[in-house]
Protein backbone atom coordinates (compact mmCIF):
# COMPACT_ATOMS: atom_id res chain seq x y z
CA UNK A 1 0.00 0.00 0.00
CA UNK A 2 1.16 3.55 -0.60
CA UNK A 3 2.19 4.05 3.34
CA UNK A 4 4.18 1.22 3.03
CA UNK A 5 5.89 2.43 -0.32
CA UNK A 6 6.51 5.96 1.04
CA UNK A 7 8.31 4.12 3.92
CA UNK A 8 10.68 2.47 1.78
CA UNK A 9 11.41 5.64 0.12
CA UNK A 10 12.01 7.60 3.05
CA UNK A 11 14.05 4.97 4.21
CA UNK A 12 15.88 4.45 0.95
CA UNK A 13 15.85 7.90 -0.19
CA UNK A 14 16.82 9.82 2.97
CA UNK A 15 18.28 7.50 5.09
CA UNK A 16 18.05 6.87 8.88
CA UNK A 17 19.41 9.91 11.01
CA UNK A 18 20.98 9.30 14.00
CA UNK A 19 18.94 8.33 16.92
CA UNK A 20 17.67 11.65 18.59
CA UNK A 21 18.54 12.18 22.04
CA UNK A 22 15.40 11.42 23.95
CA UNK A 23 14.83 14.49 25.98
CA UNK A 24 14.59 13.91 29.72
CA UNK A 25 11.33 15.88 31.52
CA UNK A 26 13.52 18.45 33.56
CA UNK A 27 14.69 20.65 31.53
CA UNK A 28 13.69 24.81 30.76
CA UNK A 29 10.48 25.49 29.52
CA UNK A 30 9.57 28.24 26.97
CA UNK A 31 6.02 29.55 27.77
CA UNK A 32 3.88 32.53 26.91
CA UNK A 33 0.58 33.64 24.79
CA UNK A 34 0.16 34.91 21.38
CA UNK A 35 -2.30 37.81 20.83
CA UNK A 36 -2.86 40.20 18.08
CA UNK A 37 -3.18 43.65 18.01
CA UNK A 38 -5.35 46.01 15.78
CA UNK A 39 -8.43 44.48 13.84
CA UNK A 40 -8.68 41.21 12.92
CA UNK A 41 -11.19 39.94 9.72
CA UNK A 42 -14.39 39.05 10.64
CA UNK A 43 -14.53 35.07 10.25
CA UNK A 44 -17.52 34.56 8.25
CA UNK A 45 -20.45 32.22 8.48
CA UNK A 46 -19.70 28.82 6.24
CA UNK A 47 -23.31 28.24 3.78
CA UNK A 48 -23.26 24.42 3.75
CA UNK A 49 -26.37 23.98 1.31
CA UNK A 50 -24.47 22.01 -1.15
CA UNK A 51 -24.00 19.25 1.63
CA UNK A 52 -27.66 19.23 3.43
CA UNK A 53 -26.36 16.59 6.02
CA UNK A 54 -23.94 18.98 6.86
CA UNK A 55 -26.70 22.04 7.00
CA UNK A 56 -28.72 20.20 9.09
CA UNK A 57 -25.78 19.12 11.77
CA UNK A 58 -25.06 23.03 11.86
CA UNK A 59 -28.70 24.61 11.50
CA UNK A 60 -28.32 25.60 14.97
CA UNK A 61 -24.97 27.26 15.22
CA UNK A 62 -23.36 27.72 11.85
CA UNK A 63 -19.61 27.21 11.35
CA UNK A 64 -17.56 30.12 11.10
CA UNK A 65 -14.54 30.50 8.75
CA UNK A 66 -11.17 29.50 10.80
CA UNK A 67 -8.65 31.46 8.86
CA UNK A 68 -8.31 33.98 12.24
CA UNK A 69 -9.85 32.68 15.46
CA UNK A 70 -9.57 34.95 18.08
CA UNK A 71 -10.15 34.30 22.14
CA UNK A 72 -10.61 36.22 25.01
CA UNK A 73 -8.02 39.00 25.89
CA UNK A 74 -7.12 39.48 22.32
CA UNK A 75 -5.70 35.74 22.15
CA UNK A 76 -4.90 34.00 18.94
CA UNK A 77 -6.02 30.39 18.28
CA UNK A 78 -4.36 27.53 15.59
CA UNK A 79 -1.27 29.12 16.44
CA UNK A 80 1.73 26.88 16.17
CA UNK A 81 4.76 27.76 18.35
CA UNK A 82 7.76 25.47 17.74
CA UNK A 83 11.43 25.50 18.03
CA UNK A 84 12.95 26.05 14.67
CA UNK A 85 16.76 26.37 15.36
CA UNK A 86 18.26 24.60 18.75
CA UNK A 87 17.76 21.11 19.97
CA UNK A 88 15.31 19.51 18.22
CA UNK A 89 14.23 16.87 20.54
CA UNK A 90 13.00 13.52 19.51
CA UNK A 91 11.26 11.80 16.99
CA UNK A 92 7.67 10.78 17.92
CA UNK A 93 7.98 6.81 16.98
CA UNK A 94 4.85 5.20 16.56
CA UNK A 95 2.68 7.98 18.66
CA UNK A 96 -0.12 8.41 15.56
CA UNK A 97 -1.75 11.71 14.75
CA UNK A 98 -5.53 11.66 13.86
CA UNK A 99 -7.52 14.06 11.44
CA UNK A 100 -11.56 13.78 11.62
CA UNK A 101 -13.41 14.84 8.80
CA UNK A 102 -16.73 15.58 10.59
CA UNK A 103 -19.92 17.53 9.73
CA UNK A 104 -17.65 18.87 6.88
CA UNK A 105 -14.88 20.16 8.88
CA UNK A 106 -11.71 18.73 9.48
CA UNK A 107 -11.07 18.41 13.54
CA UNK A 108 -8.29 20.19 14.43
CA UNK A 109 -7.84 22.75 11.92
CA UNK A 110 -4.31 22.84 12.27
CA UNK A 111 -2.40 19.12 13.43
CA UNK A 112 1.48 18.84 13.51
CA UNK A 113 2.92 15.36 12.54
CA UNK A 114 6.87 15.19 12.76
CA UNK A 115 8.56 13.53 9.05
CA UNK A 116 7.07 10.17 8.69
CA UNK A 117 4.91 10.11 11.47
CA UNK A 118 1.53 8.09 11.34
CA UNK A 119 -0.89 10.23 10.22
CA UNK A 120 -4.66 8.63 10.20
CA UNK A 121 -7.21 10.57 8.38
CA UNK A 122 -11.00 9.57 9.19
CA UNK A 123 -14.41 10.03 7.57
CA UNK A 124 -16.47 10.54 10.17
CA UNK A 125 -19.61 11.96 7.92
CA UNK A 126 -22.37 9.77 6.14
CA UNK A 127 -21.21 11.11 2.79
CA UNK A 128 -17.61 11.48 0.92
CA UNK A 129 -14.99 13.60 1.17
CA UNK A 130 -11.60 13.92 -0.82
CA UNK A 131 -8.73 14.81 0.76
CA UNK A 132 -6.26 16.78 -1.56
CA UNK A 133 -3.18 18.08 0.74
CA UNK A 134 -1.33 20.94 -1.58
CA UNK A 135 2.14 19.70 -0.90
CA UNK A 136 5.21 21.21 -2.74
CA UNK A 137 7.92 19.57 -1.02
CA UNK A 138 6.49 16.36 -0.14
CA UNK A 139 4.07 14.95 -2.89
CA UNK A 140 0.65 16.04 -3.45
CA UNK A 141 -1.97 13.38 -3.80
CA UNK A 142 -5.91 13.43 -3.66
CA UNK A 143 -7.75 10.36 -2.30
CA UNK A 144 -11.21 9.96 -2.33
CA UNK A 145 -12.90 8.81 1.23
CA UNK A 146 -16.56 7.15 0.93
CA UNK A 147 -18.70 6.98 3.98
CA UNK A 148 -17.93 3.92 6.02
CA UNK A 149 -14.02 3.94 4.54
CA UNK A 150 -11.45 2.73 7.01
CA UNK A 151 -9.21 5.34 8.20
CA UNK A 152 -6.20 6.61 5.26
CA UNK A 153 -3.18 5.83 6.68
CA UNK A 154 -0.01 8.18 5.44
CA UNK A 155 3.30 9.81 6.58
CA UNK A 156 4.30 12.68 5.27
CA UNK A 157 8.28 12.99 4.88
CA UNK A 158 9.51 16.28 4.82
CA UNK A 159 9.14 19.25 7.13
CA UNK A 160 6.52 21.79 4.90
CA UNK A 161 3.69 23.34 6.33
CA UNK A 162 1.21 21.78 3.89
CA UNK A 163 -2.59 23.48 3.42
CA UNK A 164 -5.16 20.91 2.61
CA UNK A 165 -8.54 21.29 1.28
CA UNK A 166 -11.66 18.91 0.15
CA UNK A 167 -12.81 20.04 -3.48
CA UNK A 168 -16.15 18.32 -2.76
CA UNK A 169 -16.87 20.84 -0.24
CA UNK A 170 -14.78 24.18 -0.88
CA UNK A 171 -15.15 25.37 2.26
CA UNK A 172 -12.98 22.83 4.16
CA UNK A 173 -9.45 23.87 4.83
CA UNK A 174 -6.77 22.86 7.38
CA UNK A 175 -3.17 22.17 7.54
CA UNK A 176 -0.98 19.94 7.94
CA UNK A 177 2.25 21.29 9.85
CA UNK A 178 5.14 18.91 9.62
CA UNK A 179 8.15 19.98 11.97
CA UNK A 180 10.68 18.41 12.33
CA UNK A 181 10.88 19.30 15.45
CA UNK A 182 9.37 17.43 18.67
CA UNK A 183 9.24 20.70 20.91
CA UNK A 184 5.73 22.59 19.54
CA UNK A 185 2.67 23.45 20.90
CA UNK A 186 -0.69 24.32 18.70
CA UNK A 187 -2.11 27.29 21.09
CA UNK A 188 -6.00 27.37 21.90
CA UNK A 189 -8.67 29.44 22.81
CA UNK A 190 -6.68 31.08 25.49
CA UNK A 191 -3.25 31.78 23.10
CA UNK A 192 -1.17 29.80 25.51
CA UNK A 193 1.50 27.56 24.80
CA UNK A 194 4.16 26.03 26.86
CA UNK A 195 7.32 24.30 25.31
CA UNK A 196 9.05 21.57 27.97
CA UNK A 197 11.84 19.09 28.54
CA UNK A 198 14.25 21.82 26.71
CA UNK A 199 17.98 21.06 27.49
CA UNK A 200 20.19 23.92 27.97
CA UNK A 201 20.91 25.49 24.88
CA UNK A 202 20.10 29.07 22.68
CA UNK A 203 17.13 28.58 20.94
CA UNK A 204 15.14 30.14 18.01
CA UNK A 205 11.21 29.71 18.76
CA UNK A 206 8.98 30.73 16.11
CA UNK A 207 5.17 31.68 16.16
CA UNK A 208 3.42 31.17 13.29
CA UNK A 209 -0.25 31.96 12.04
CA UNK A 210 -2.08 31.13 8.70
CA UNK A 211 -2.96 34.37 7.99
CA UNK A 212 -0.40 36.36 9.65
CA UNK A 213 2.62 34.36 8.79
CA UNK A 214 5.65 33.62 11.35
CA UNK A 215 7.56 35.23 14.00
CA UNK A 216 10.67 34.28 16.00
CA UNK A 217 12.68 35.12 19.24
CA UNK A 218 15.43 33.89 20.53
CA UNK A 219 15.66 32.36 23.84
CA UNK A 220 18.39 30.68 26.09
CA UNK A 221 18.11 27.95 28.47
CA UNK A 222 20.49 27.72 31.50
CA UNK A 223 18.69 25.00 33.31
CA UNK A 224 15.29 24.09 34.57
CA UNK A 225 14.26 27.71 34.76
CA UNK A 226 11.01 29.24 33.15
CA UNK A 227 11.86 31.99 30.50
CA UNK A 228 8.31 33.85 29.24
CA UNK A 229 8.04 34.21 25.35
CA UNK A 230 5.01 36.04 23.81
CA UNK A 231 4.22 36.94 20.73
CA UNK A 232 1.77 39.67 19.35
CA UNK A 233 0.96 39.80 15.82
CA UNK A 234 -0.76 42.94 13.47
CA UNK A 235 -3.89 42.16 12.63
CA UNK A 236 -5.70 44.42 10.04
CA UNK A 237 -9.51 43.82 8.86
CA UNK A 238 -8.00 41.97 5.40
CA UNK B 1 0.90 -3.46 -26.93
CA UNK B 2 3.29 -1.96 -29.07
CA UNK B 3 5.97 -1.57 -26.35
CA UNK B 4 6.10 -4.91 -25.41
CA UNK B 5 6.09 -5.91 -29.48
CA UNK B 6 9.51 -3.84 -29.62
CA UNK B 7 10.77 -5.15 -26.43
CA UNK B 8 11.33 -8.58 -28.00
CA UNK B 9 14.04 -7.01 -30.48
CA UNK B 10 15.57 -4.35 -27.67
CA UNK B 11 18.70 -4.92 -25.71
CA UNK B 12 17.85 -7.00 -22.49
CA UNK B 13 19.16 -4.07 -19.94
CA UNK B 14 16.50 -1.78 -21.63
CA UNK B 15 13.85 -4.31 -22.05
CA UNK B 16 14.32 -4.86 -17.96
CA UNK B 17 14.29 -1.03 -16.96
CA UNK B 18 11.02 -0.65 -20.05
CA UNK B 19 9.16 -3.22 -18.15
CA UNK B 20 9.68 -1.62 -15.05
CA UNK B 21 8.05 1.51 -16.10
CA UNK B 22 10.31 4.49 -14.82
CA UNK B 23 13.73 5.33 -14.64
CA UNK B 24 16.37 4.34 -11.06
CA UNK B 25 16.86 6.95 -9.08
CA UNK B 26 20.32 9.02 -9.69
CA UNK B 27 19.88 8.53 -13.42
CA UNK B 28 17.64 11.55 -13.82
CA UNK B 29 19.08 13.09 -16.99
CA UNK B 30 17.83 9.73 -18.87
CA UNK B 31 14.71 8.61 -19.82
CA UNK B 32 13.68 5.25 -21.14
CA UNK B 33 11.24 4.87 -23.04
CA UNK B 34 9.69 3.55 -26.47
CA UNK B 35 13.09 1.76 -27.41
CA UNK B 36 15.22 4.94 -27.04
CA UNK B 37 17.52 6.64 -24.32
CA UNK B 38 16.60 10.10 -23.87
CA UNK B 39 19.22 12.49 -22.73
CA UNK B 40 18.82 15.76 -20.93
CA UNK B 41 21.63 18.01 -22.62
CA UNK B 42 19.80 17.47 -25.78
CA UNK B 43 15.92 17.59 -24.79
CA UNK B 44 17.33 21.34 -23.74
CA UNK B 45 18.02 22.35 -27.53
CA UNK B 46 14.26 21.06 -28.22
CA UNK B 47 12.52 22.37 -25.17
CA UNK B 48 13.97 25.47 -25.91
CA UNK B 49 12.68 25.57 -29.00
CA UNK B 50 9.34 24.27 -28.88
CA UNK B 51 8.42 24.16 -24.99
CA UNK B 52 10.14 27.48 -23.06
CA UNK B 53 7.34 29.81 -24.40
CA UNK B 54 4.50 28.24 -22.28
CA UNK B 55 6.19 26.23 -20.33
CA UNK B 56 8.81 28.53 -19.01
CA UNK B 57 13.01 28.75 -19.42
CA UNK B 58 12.39 27.30 -15.91
CA UNK B 59 9.85 24.59 -16.31
CA UNK B 60 7.49 27.00 -14.05
CA UNK B 61 4.50 26.66 -16.38
CA UNK B 62 5.64 31.16 -16.54
CA UNK B 63 6.59 31.05 -20.17
CA UNK B 64 5.67 34.40 -21.84
CA UNK B 65 2.70 32.76 -23.61
CA UNK B 66 1.13 31.24 -20.18
CA UNK B 67 -0.81 34.49 -19.32
CA UNK B 68 -3.00 34.68 -22.80
CA UNK B 69 -3.75 30.63 -22.09
CA UNK B 70 -6.09 28.88 -19.81
CA UNK B 71 -5.73 26.00 -18.91
CA UNK B 72 -2.22 27.22 -17.83
CA UNK B 73 0.86 24.96 -18.88
CA UNK B 74 2.81 22.30 -16.66
CA UNK B 75 4.73 23.37 -14.10
CA UNK B 76 7.32 20.77 -13.96
CA UNK B 77 8.94 21.77 -10.88
CA UNK B 78 5.96 20.41 -8.79
CA UNK B 79 6.91 17.27 -10.56
CA UNK B 80 2.71 16.70 -10.30
CA UNK B 81 0.62 15.13 -14.04
CA UNK B 82 -2.43 14.70 -14.49
CA UNK B 83 -2.06 11.78 -16.93
CA UNK B 84 -0.47 8.80 -15.10
CA UNK B 85 -0.27 4.70 -14.90
CA UNK B 86 0.51 5.91 -11.36
CA UNK B 87 -0.79 6.13 -8.12
CA UNK B 88 -1.76 9.23 -6.51
CA UNK B 89 1.41 10.93 -5.41
CA UNK B 90 3.86 8.98 -7.03
CA UNK B 91 5.93 10.29 -10.01
CA UNK B 92 4.60 9.35 -13.49
CA UNK B 93 6.90 6.83 -15.91
CA UNK B 94 8.75 8.06 -18.69
CA UNK B 95 5.71 6.51 -20.77
CA UNK B 96 3.19 8.08 -18.88
CA UNK B 97 5.37 11.54 -20.37
CA UNK B 98 5.93 10.71 -23.38
CA UNK B 99 2.29 9.87 -23.86
CA UNK B 100 1.50 13.17 -22.54
CA UNK B 101 3.81 14.86 -25.01
CA UNK B 102 2.96 12.96 -28.04
CA UNK B 103 -0.75 13.06 -27.40
CA UNK B 104 -0.94 16.67 -25.93
CA UNK B 105 -3.99 17.51 -23.78
CA UNK B 106 -7.51 18.19 -26.08
CA UNK B 107 -9.21 21.29 -25.63
CA UNK B 108 -5.94 23.06 -24.59
CA UNK B 109 -2.78 24.60 -25.72
CA UNK B 110 -0.56 21.94 -25.62
CA UNK B 111 -1.05 20.49 -28.87
CA UNK B 112 0.28 16.09 -29.77
CA UNK B 113 3.91 16.50 -30.25
CA UNK B 114 3.77 13.73 -33.00
CA UNK B 115 6.10 15.96 -35.59
CA UNK B 116 8.64 15.45 -33.19
CA UNK B 117 11.60 12.52 -33.59
CA UNK B 118 10.43 9.92 -30.65
CA UNK B 119 14.30 10.75 -29.76
CA UNK B 120 13.57 14.23 -30.02
CA UNK B 121 10.63 13.36 -27.59
CA UNK B 122 12.39 11.16 -25.57
CA UNK B 123 15.45 13.62 -24.86
CA UNK B 124 12.18 15.95 -24.11
CA UNK B 125 11.27 13.62 -20.93
CA UNK B 126 14.84 13.16 -19.87
CA UNK B 127 14.96 17.17 -19.97
CA UNK B 128 11.73 17.76 -17.89
CA UNK B 129 12.76 15.95 -15.66
CA UNK B 130 15.48 17.82 -14.03
CA UNK B 131 13.31 20.54 -13.18
CA UNK B 132 12.13 19.12 -9.97
CA UNK B 133 14.31 17.87 -7.37
CA UNK B 134 12.05 14.96 -6.86
CA UNK B 135 12.85 13.18 -9.65
CA UNK B 136 16.78 12.70 -7.87
CA UNK B 137 15.28 10.99 -4.98
CA UNK B 138 12.16 9.32 -5.75
CA UNK B 139 11.65 6.88 -8.41
CA UNK B 140 8.52 6.24 -10.33
CA UNK B 141 5.01 4.59 -8.96
CA UNK B 142 3.85 1.20 -9.25
CA UNK B 143 1.75 1.22 -12.28
CA UNK B 144 -1.94 0.80 -10.87
CA UNK B 145 -2.80 -2.85 -11.81
CA UNK B 146 -5.44 -2.81 -14.53
CA UNK B 147 -7.32 -6.36 -15.37
CA UNK B 148 -8.23 -7.80 -18.49
CA UNK B 149 -11.63 -5.97 -18.97
CA UNK B 150 -14.43 -7.89 -18.99
CA UNK B 151 -17.28 -9.01 -20.98
CA UNK B 152 -19.50 -5.77 -21.34
CA UNK B 153 -23.57 -6.55 -20.04
CA UNK B 154 -26.20 -4.66 -18.88
CA UNK B 155 -25.00 -5.49 -15.03
CA UNK B 156 -21.93 -4.13 -15.61
CA UNK B 157 -23.07 -1.02 -16.70
CA UNK B 158 -25.74 -0.63 -13.66
CA UNK B 159 -23.30 -1.80 -11.18
CA UNK B 160 -21.47 1.23 -12.55
CA UNK B 161 -24.27 3.49 -12.31
CA UNK B 162 -24.53 1.86 -8.55
CA UNK B 163 -20.95 3.33 -8.36
CA UNK B 164 -21.27 6.49 -9.80
CA UNK B 165 -24.13 7.09 -7.09
CA UNK B 166 -22.00 5.76 -4.40
CA UNK B 167 -19.27 7.33 -5.32
CA UNK B 168 -20.54 10.49 -5.13
CA UNK B 169 -19.42 11.15 -8.48
CA UNK B 170 -22.51 12.98 -9.99
CA UNK B 171 -20.91 15.70 -6.51
CA UNK B 172 -18.77 17.55 -9.11
CA UNK B 173 -19.83 15.97 -12.48
CA UNK B 174 -23.66 16.04 -12.32
CA UNK B 175 -26.49 13.11 -12.26
CA UNK B 176 -26.37 13.00 -16.13
CA UNK B 177 -22.21 13.50 -16.51
CA UNK B 178 -22.62 16.85 -17.72
CA UNK B 179 -20.05 18.66 -15.42
CA UNK B 180 -22.51 20.35 -13.30
CA UNK B 181 -22.97 18.95 -10.03
CA UNK B 182 -23.54 20.78 -7.10
CA UNK B 183 -19.60 21.18 -6.35
CA UNK B 184 -18.56 21.91 -9.90
CA UNK B 185 -19.22 25.57 -9.50
CA UNK B 186 -16.37 25.84 -7.09
CA UNK B 187 -13.06 23.44 -7.90
CA UNK B 188 -10.19 24.66 -7.95
CA UNK B 189 -6.84 23.31 -8.85
CA UNK B 190 -3.44 23.30 -6.61
CA UNK B 191 -2.73 26.62 -8.03
CA UNK B 192 -6.25 27.55 -6.61
CA UNK B 193 -7.31 28.36 -9.98
CA UNK B 194 -10.59 27.34 -11.64
CA UNK B 195 -11.27 24.09 -13.19
CA UNK B 196 -13.94 22.42 -14.41
CA UNK B 197 -15.00 19.01 -14.84
CA UNK B 198 -15.32 16.74 -17.18
CA UNK B 199 -18.47 16.87 -19.34
CA UNK B 200 -19.14 13.42 -20.35
CA UNK B 201 -22.20 15.08 -22.71
CA UNK B 202 -19.60 16.63 -25.16
CA UNK B 203 -18.44 13.80 -25.85
CA UNK B 204 -14.67 14.97 -26.10
CA UNK B 205 -11.65 13.17 -26.05
CA UNK B 206 -10.57 12.95 -22.11
CA UNK B 207 -7.61 14.58 -21.82
CA UNK B 208 -5.65 11.39 -20.70
CA UNK B 209 -6.22 9.15 -23.45
CA UNK B 210 -9.11 7.72 -25.67
CA UNK B 211 -9.69 4.02 -24.83
CA UNK B 212 -11.90 2.35 -21.69
CA UNK B 213 -8.32 1.43 -20.60
CA UNK B 214 -7.06 5.41 -20.57
CA UNK B 215 -10.62 6.08 -18.72
CA UNK B 216 -9.96 2.75 -16.13
CA UNK B 217 -6.74 4.88 -15.17
CA UNK B 218 -8.15 7.75 -14.76
CA UNK B 219 -10.16 7.09 -11.40
CA UNK B 220 -7.55 4.65 -10.47
CA UNK B 221 -4.94 7.03 -10.49
CA UNK B 222 -6.53 10.59 -9.96
CA UNK B 223 -5.44 13.22 -11.97
CA UNK B 224 -2.79 14.87 -9.50
CA UNK B 225 -2.81 18.89 -9.31
CA UNK B 226 -6.76 18.80 -10.19
CA UNK B 227 -9.89 18.09 -8.08
CA UNK B 228 -10.23 14.55 -9.40
CA UNK B 229 -9.07 12.13 -6.89
CA UNK B 230 -7.79 8.30 -6.96
CA UNK B 231 -10.79 6.03 -6.17
CA UNK B 232 -8.33 3.03 -6.05
CA UNK B 233 -8.81 2.52 -1.99
CA UNK B 234 -12.49 2.56 -2.57
CA UNK B 235 -13.30 0.77 -6.08
CA UNK B 236 -12.28 -3.10 -6.35
CA UNK B 237 -10.00 -3.46 -10.05
CA UNK B 238 -12.79 -5.21 -11.22
CA UNK B 239 -15.55 -3.10 -10.50
CA UNK B 240 -13.70 -0.36 -11.99
CA UNK B 241 -14.69 -1.76 -15.18
CA UNK B 242 -17.98 -1.65 -14.40
CA UNK B 243 -17.73 2.31 -14.35
CA UNK B 244 -16.10 2.32 -17.47
CA UNK B 245 -18.69 0.77 -19.09
CA UNK B 246 -21.30 2.97 -17.22
CA UNK B 247 -19.35 5.92 -18.00
CA UNK B 248 -19.34 5.61 -21.84
CA UNK B 249 -23.61 5.31 -21.81
CA UNK B 250 -22.99 9.33 -20.46
CA UNK B 251 -21.51 9.94 -23.98
CA UNK B 252 -22.78 10.95 -27.24
CA UNK B 253 -20.32 7.77 -28.98
CA UNK B 254 -21.30 5.61 -31.22
CA UNK B 255 -20.15 2.79 -28.22
CA UNK B 256 -21.47 -0.63 -27.85
CA UNK B 257 -22.06 0.72 -24.31
CA UNK B 258 -24.72 3.01 -25.27
CA UNK B 259 -26.01 0.60 -27.42
CA UNK B 260 -26.91 -1.98 -25.25
CA UNK B 261 -27.75 0.79 -22.78
CA UNK B 262 -30.17 2.06 -25.25
CA UNK B 263 -31.94 -1.27 -25.77
CA UNK B 264 -31.75 -1.70 -21.82
CA UNK B 265 -33.44 1.00 -20.76
CA UNK B 266 -35.94 1.18 -23.54
CA UNK B 267 -38.32 -1.29 -21.48
CA UNK B 268 -36.71 -0.70 -17.87
CA UNK B 269 -36.54 3.08 -17.34
CA UNK B 270 -39.00 2.89 -14.55
CA UNK B 271 -36.91 0.49 -12.53
CA UNK B 272 -33.98 3.25 -12.34
CA UNK B 273 -33.45 5.38 -9.29
CA UNK B 274 -32.37 8.70 -9.87
CA UNK B 275 -29.12 9.78 -9.45
CA UNK B 276 -28.59 12.81 -7.29
CA UNK B 277 -28.59 13.56 -3.53
CA UNK B 278 -30.93 11.94 -0.76
CA UNK B 279 -30.88 8.38 -3.12
CA UNK B 280 -30.37 4.71 -1.97
CA UNK B 281 -27.88 6.40 0.38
Amino acid sequence: MRTQYIAVLAVAALGTSAASVRVAPAGGTVSGKVTYTGTPPKMKPIDMAKEPNCAKEHAAAPVLTETVVTGPGNSLRWVVVYVSAGDQGSTPGTATVRLDQKSCQYIPHVLVVQPNQPLDIYNDDPHSHNIHPLAKVNSEWNRSQPAGAPPIHTTWEQPEFIPVKCNVHPWMHGWHMVLATSHYAVTGEDGAFSLQGLPPGKYTVTAWQEQFGTQSQDVTITGNETKAVNFVFKATPY
Amino acid sequence: MRLHARGVALVSSLGVLLAAGGTTVGSAQESHVDGVTGHAAAGKKVYRRYCMLCHGPDGDGAGENAMWIDPKPRDFTLAVFKCRSTPTGTLPTDEDLLNAMSRGFVTTNMPPWLPLSRQNRADVVAYIKTFSPKWKTKTAGTPVPVPPEPALTIQSILHGRDLYQKMECWKCHGSKGHGDGPSAATLTDNKDLPIRPYDFSSGSRFKCGITNRDLYKIFMTGLDGTPMPSFADDIKPEEGWDLVHFLRTLQPLDTPELALWRGWFASHAGELKPIGPGTGQ
